[in-house]
């Protein structure tokens, strides 16, 4: 019960934050009121109309043409304004959505350019771009069936009424009381009808978590003669869909038919007391048709209405999952007096950093290092030894726990982001590419190069020849994976962009493992011209790299247990001379 | 398109009793303004309450049959559209099974999920939707049109206008809007694209301080998709008013004309409130005849993008022979002149291929990305057949062993180390069934991997979640490795599966996979020299061309291109230690 209480206290705070987003609008929304009033009035006439019409002809020779010609010159008049005013309304309802929509999908990409890389590491991308787009399309499907339907819904359950209170009280009663039934039934059925569906979509999630990782991996299910259990296997999950899918498709079906049945006994109910009423002299046959059209029509604003409400449970669901996203506590912004940091020396300094990903596990406790500039430091170690937690702290994509981390003697919690990262150039292992052209790409983080200076960063990144060699050029699309150009090609781009910026400081994983021999020696080559000069951090995976670095930083568990050069360290016989002598391990 | 019709076997009476109960169910609906006409005509104007009571108790059982025959239609229609999807799933599930990676490389495994998934509940949908409506919205339609016939053949005319302009109206909206609803959709896309771009690339974009642009392109983006909506939504929305205002119309017309039938006596008042009603049918029924055409249009995609996976033949049918028997001193892979060239690729990727490797001996295979190293380990378990030559293994064409027993003879570790969801014991039964738990941890240990499999609380019950995200990257690999070794195969693949390993595990793997698996005959393909160096042999493969084929001291000697590998990769001093 009190967590019912609490969902509904939830939900009430999201309707205000939905509210307050469609503030902006308020002349719009008052507009579609409007003209949903005048839609639903003059929809209402139009029966009456026509059986006023009715009347009018009443048998052979009873025919007021004189009366029937102005009828119906109403009658076109009054559905035109109908139609008129529906069409405009759809229109506002239109541009109200598609507004309000676009400015909480922009409200929440602004957001996800503040969230600290921790969330963004700790989420999976699919859950977050999944509240951006399917949760606000959602959102959005619902606030136009709300606008185009809830209003109006309402306006046509009032005025019906009261054109059949019109017509006369005792048919508009028995309508009133009847009605309901069918509303009940719907409501009957979709309650019991419920835990089918759940069971009908629990079971068709584990059939598609199955056919995704079997069919996922076919590969792999062929490679191993897998095949027989995995339709063994399969056919299960099938069967079970199968049985409940038919329950969960009949029963949810039943609702149509069975309210409609409820509308046609109705119908006819009304149909017969208005006939006795008509007989008395109460009413003409022409409000008998009328009222028999309203009877007919009564619960389709219900049954709008309800779907409307189940509609709006779900685009406010989807809202507040959008409004999470927003709500998540973005970055600590930069100090108000954050110095801007102009390109450097490249010193760095670690004094005493501390640093926990999970505050309950220790990772870098006191952590101590003085680089000076231009020197070269390789990062060695086993995976997960804690090198790129190094790139993260420097590039300030996490805030240390304790310390101070200085670049050119200033602390980088006192210098603004932008400008202490633009001293700091990085190419990951993990090469990211926009999906766009390859110029757009080499220049993306100085928008503003000449396509001489994107060229000549490309020859010293040694990427100008593959490039040429592109359909295109510069000019060739990279497609959203990358696909059309090579791991390594890739990693001639990202050098390429940072060869453009000239940072004084660098940090470059060496993971080369899907890169071919021969383009391998030219992103050595790359490196090597980007390091001229240069204070670089490296994640090294090659001997060769590591033997020529000034210091060599033998990482384990996040902290640095042995540091010096390649035969200091050799000398010395620990971690890293055991490391390196099991290269040569005779077997 | 039969080819989708026959799938609904076993259901053929379902499918075809669905509709004609639901048409039962239209015939019944289309009385009911007769029944209200002759309570008006002859109940009203006679003042006949009896004729009253018997037309209303007409309509309730109207309303009765109409209810019992609907409910009989729906019960039929699921349970056949239920039938179709089903029968649908396990076939191409097993079709899926047969295609051989030729066809799986041009496909693509993502694509056959969606397939899977989504587009037979589309279908499944669509079939349903199909029984119950597809004939029943038209036969209203129709019923309407004949009724109207009956009543006035003079106005019938006038029915047939509406229903065609109508008709016309909304193709011709929907037409309209298809194009820019599409565009719509392109634009969401990128949307996505850009929502994701921004997530994943989070380091990259603030690294270089873009955060603004990007912000601003993604406010362009969405700027012309609200356009494009409502660009299409006005379009769109003229639907129900155009239509309503048609109708209304032609009531309008309905009234005068009929005016002047009832005043010459051809028509009753009553019956022209039953034509009224009529038109109103058709226009309810042509609209929803409308989104039925969306649906099902929808479901035909479907059905089109089901029929293409079932379509494509698999290029290798199971030989299914009986067990082959090995040929005495035969090499236990022999390579013959082989050349191989992908489906739709102008190059070969291996050229003139010819090699054997003795039981027992240990094959290193190196070369650069695209060389053809993984193409050619590829062609010994028969995942591809070559184009020219032949690979033999224990002396006999791989095309003559059955699937079953080729995969049996050989364990294969790919370069992704993936894991399916269940325990580690599950998983290491992949190849083999009814391993035995000693058989299992015997596979972990020469693998590298039974100390952290002991130190997890289940042990081989350890729950594995999807992908076995709940390992790290060199765990995955080492269990890979095992599930292959549990099998003992007679030749072991490792497809550069090591490249997660540290340099201290790597070697000791190498070691116990030396020591333990005797007579394994076991190809170890990478692009280190490192992992390579002390096989017994190498083969070295420059652009599918089989260079070296050596010790590593022959081949540092006599082939120019393992040299340069190794000389990129280690420093002279280091490669004259390796000797």
């Amino acid at each position: 019960m009190s967590k019912k209480i609490s969902t509904s206290k939830g939900s009430a705070s999201t309707i205000r934050r939905v509210l307050r987003l469609i503030a902006p609008y308020r002349f719009l929304v008052a507009l579609t009121l409007i003209l949903a009033a005048i839609t639903v009035i003059t929809t209402l006439y139009a029966p009456v109309l026509t059986g006023h019409g009715v009347d009018l002809i009443l048998g052979p020779g009873q025919v007021d043409f004189a009366a029937l010609g102005q009828l119906a010159v109403r009658l076109v008049v009054v559905v035109t304004i109908t139609a008129v005013s529906q069409w405009l309304m759809s229109m506002v309802n239109n541009r109200i959505t598609y507004q309000v929509v676009r400015d909480i999908r922009v409200q929440a990409f602004e957001h996800l350019e503040q969230l600290p890389i921790r969330y963004i590491d700790a989420h999976r991308p699919g859950d977050a771009i999944s509240r951006i787009t399917t949760d606000v399309e959602q959102f959005s499907d619902g606030l136009l069936m709300g606008f185009t339907q809830l209003f109006t819904g309402i306006l046509t359950i009032l005025g019906t009424l009261a054109f059949m209170l019109s017509i006369d009280w005792r048919i508009a009663l028995v309508v009133v009381l009847l009605t309901p039934l069918s509303i009940f039934v719907a409501r009957f059925i979709a309650e019991h009808t419920y835990s089918m569906f759940r069971v009908q979509s629990e079971t068709r999630a584990e059939m598609t978590s199955l056919v995704e990782e079997l069919v996922g991996n076919e590969h792999l299910v062929r490679a191993f003669g897998y095949e027989q259990r995995a339709e063994d296997r399969f056919e299960r999950v099938n069967l079970d869909l199968q049985s409940c899918g038919v329950r969960a498709v009949f029963f949810s079906s039943l609702t149509n038919p069975c309210t409609r049945f409820v509308n046609s006994v109705v119908y006819a109910a009304v149909g017969l007391l208005g006939a006795f009423i008509a007989i008395a002299g109460g009413i003409t046959v022409g409000d008998l048709s009328a009222v028999l059209n309203y009877a007919n029509q009564y619960t389709k604003p219900f049954n709008d209405i309800s779907s409307v409400m189940t509609e709006l449970q779900n685009a406010l669901a989807c809202a507040q999952r959008v409004f999470d996203l927003i709500d998540e506590p973005p970055i600590q912004p930069d100090a108000p007096d954050a110095k801007v940091l102009h390109q450097g020396a490249g010193r760095v300094c670690f004094e005493h950093v501390k640093f926990r990903y999970d505050p309950k596990v220790p990772l870098i406790e006191d952590m101590n290092l003085r680089v000076y500039p231009g020197q070269r430091i390789a990062l060695v170690g086993p995976t997960g030894c804690g090198k790129t937690t190094l790139v993260n702290l420097l590039m300030r994509f996490y805030e240390i726990d304790g310390g101070t981390l200085s670049v050119d003697d200033w602390s980088i919690n006192r210098i603004t982001r932008d400008s202490l990262r633009a001293n700091l150039g990085m190419v990951l292992q993990e090469t990211w590419l926009k999906c766009g052209t390859v110029a757009e790409n080499i220049a993306y983080g100085k928008p503003d190069a000449t396509r001489e200076e994107i060229i000549a960063a490309a020859k010293k990144a040694r990427a100008h020849s593959f490039i040429c060699r592109l359909p295109q050029g510069y000019d060739t699309m990279i497609a959203e994976d990358g696909g059309n150009i090579s791991q390594g090609q890739k990693q001639l781009l990202c050098i390429a962009r940072v060869m453009l910026r000239k940072p004084p400081i660098l940090i470059l994983d060496e993971a080369t493992s899907s890169i071919d021999t021969r383009t391998e020696v030219l992103v050595q080559d790359a490196f090597e011209e980007l390091m001229k000069g240069r204070t670089s951090f490296i994640v090294a995976h090659r001997l060769s790299t590591i033997k020529n670095a000034d210091r060599i930083l033998v990482m384990k568990a996040g902290n640095i247990i042995e540091s010096g050069t390649h035969e200091e360290l050799l000398a010395k016989g620990g971690f890293y001379a055991e490391l390196y002598e099991s290269q040569f391990a005779k077997v | 398109m039969q080819k989708l019709l026959r799938y609904i076997k076993g259901y053929e009476k379902e499918s075809i009793l669905a509709p004609l109960f639901k048409m039962l169910e239209a015939c019944f609906e289309l009385l009911v303004p007769l029944v209200v006409a002759r309570m008006i005509d002859t109940g009203i104007k006679s003042g006949n309450t009896g004729t009253l009571w018997g037309q209303f108790g007409l309509l309730v059982l109207l309303a009765v049959v109409g209810l019992a025959s609907s409910l009989t239609a729906q019960w039929f229609s699921a349970r056949a559209a239920l039938g179709y999807g089903t029968a649908l799933r396990r076939d191409l599930f097993h079709h899926i099974n047969t295609l051989s990676y030729s066809e799986l490389d041009g496909i693509g495994t993502p694509t056959l999920v969606t397939r899977m998934t989504s587009d037979i509940n589309q279908m499944q949908n669509g079939v349903n939707m199909a029984l119950r409506l597809l004939l029943r919205c038209p036969f209203i339609v129709l019923g309407s049109l004949i009724m109207a016939l009956l009543i006035s053949p003079r106005l019938t005319l006038l029915f047939l206008v509406v229903t065609v302009v109508i008709s016309l109206v909304i193709y011709l909206i929907m037409r309209a809007t298809v194009p820019t609803y599409r565009q719509a959709q392109n634009t969401l896309d990128r949307v996505t694209l850009l929502t994701r771009e921004n997530y994943v690339g989070a380091r990259v974009v603030r690294a270089f301080a873009r955060q603004a642009d990007e912000v601003a392109d993604f406010v362009q983006t969405n700027d012309r998709f609200k356009q494009l909506q409502i660009g299409a939504g006005r379009i769109s929305a003229l639907m129900n008013p155009l239509t309503y205002l048609l109708v209304n119309l032609a009531i309008a017309v309905l009234l005068i004309r009929g005016g002047v039938e009832v005043d010459t006596g051809a028509l009753t008042q009553g019956e022209v409130i039953a034509l009224i009603n009529y038109m109103g049918q058709i226009l309810t029924n042509l609209l929803r005849m409308a989104d039925l055409v969306i649906s099902i249009t929808r479901a035909l995609a479907s059905g089109i993008r089901v029929l293409e996976i079932l379509d494509t033949p698999t290029s290798m049918p199971d030989p299914a022979q009986p067990t082959l028997a090995p040929a005495q001193d035969a090499p236990a892979v022999a390579f013959d002149k082989v050349d191989f060239t992908y489906k739709g690729a102008g190059a070969p990727s291996l050229s003139n291929i010819s090699f054997a490797a003795a039981p027992g001996e240990t094959i290193g295979v190196i070369g650069g990305t695209g060389s053809g190293k993984s193409t050619l380990i590829n062609l010994i378990p028969r995942f591809y057949d070559a184009s020219q030559g032949t690979v033999r293994l224990f002396g006999q064409d791989v095309r003559g062993f059955g699937f079953a027993q080729l995969r049996r003879m050989i364990g294969i570790v790919p370069q992704r180390a993936v894991l399916f969801t269940g325990s580690i014991r599950d998983n290491m039964r992949w190849a083999c069934p009814d391993a035995s738990d000693e058989a299992i941890w015997q596979a972990l240990e020469i693998a590298q991997a039974a100390d952290f499999v002991r130190g997890k609380p289940g042990a081989l019950d350890e729950p594995v979640e999807t992908g076995g995200r709940n390992f790290s990257g060199g765990q995955r690999q080492r269990l890979t490795i095992a599930r292959a070794l549990v099998s003992k195969p007679q030749i072991l693949i490792l497809d550069d599966s090591s490249s997660a390993l540290d340099f201290a595990t790597d070697a000791a793997l190498r070691r116990a996979l030396k020591k333990r698996t005797n007579g394994m005959t076991v190809f170890i393909v990478s692009q280190r020299a490192a992992a390579v160096q002390r096989a017994d042999r190498i083969l070295v493969l420059d652009d599918g061309i089989l260079v070296g084929n050596g010790t590593h001291a022959d081949l540092l000697q006599n082939c120019p291109v393992y040299r340069e590998i190794c000389m990129s990769q280690l420093s002279r001093e280091e490669v004259e230690k390796t000797l």
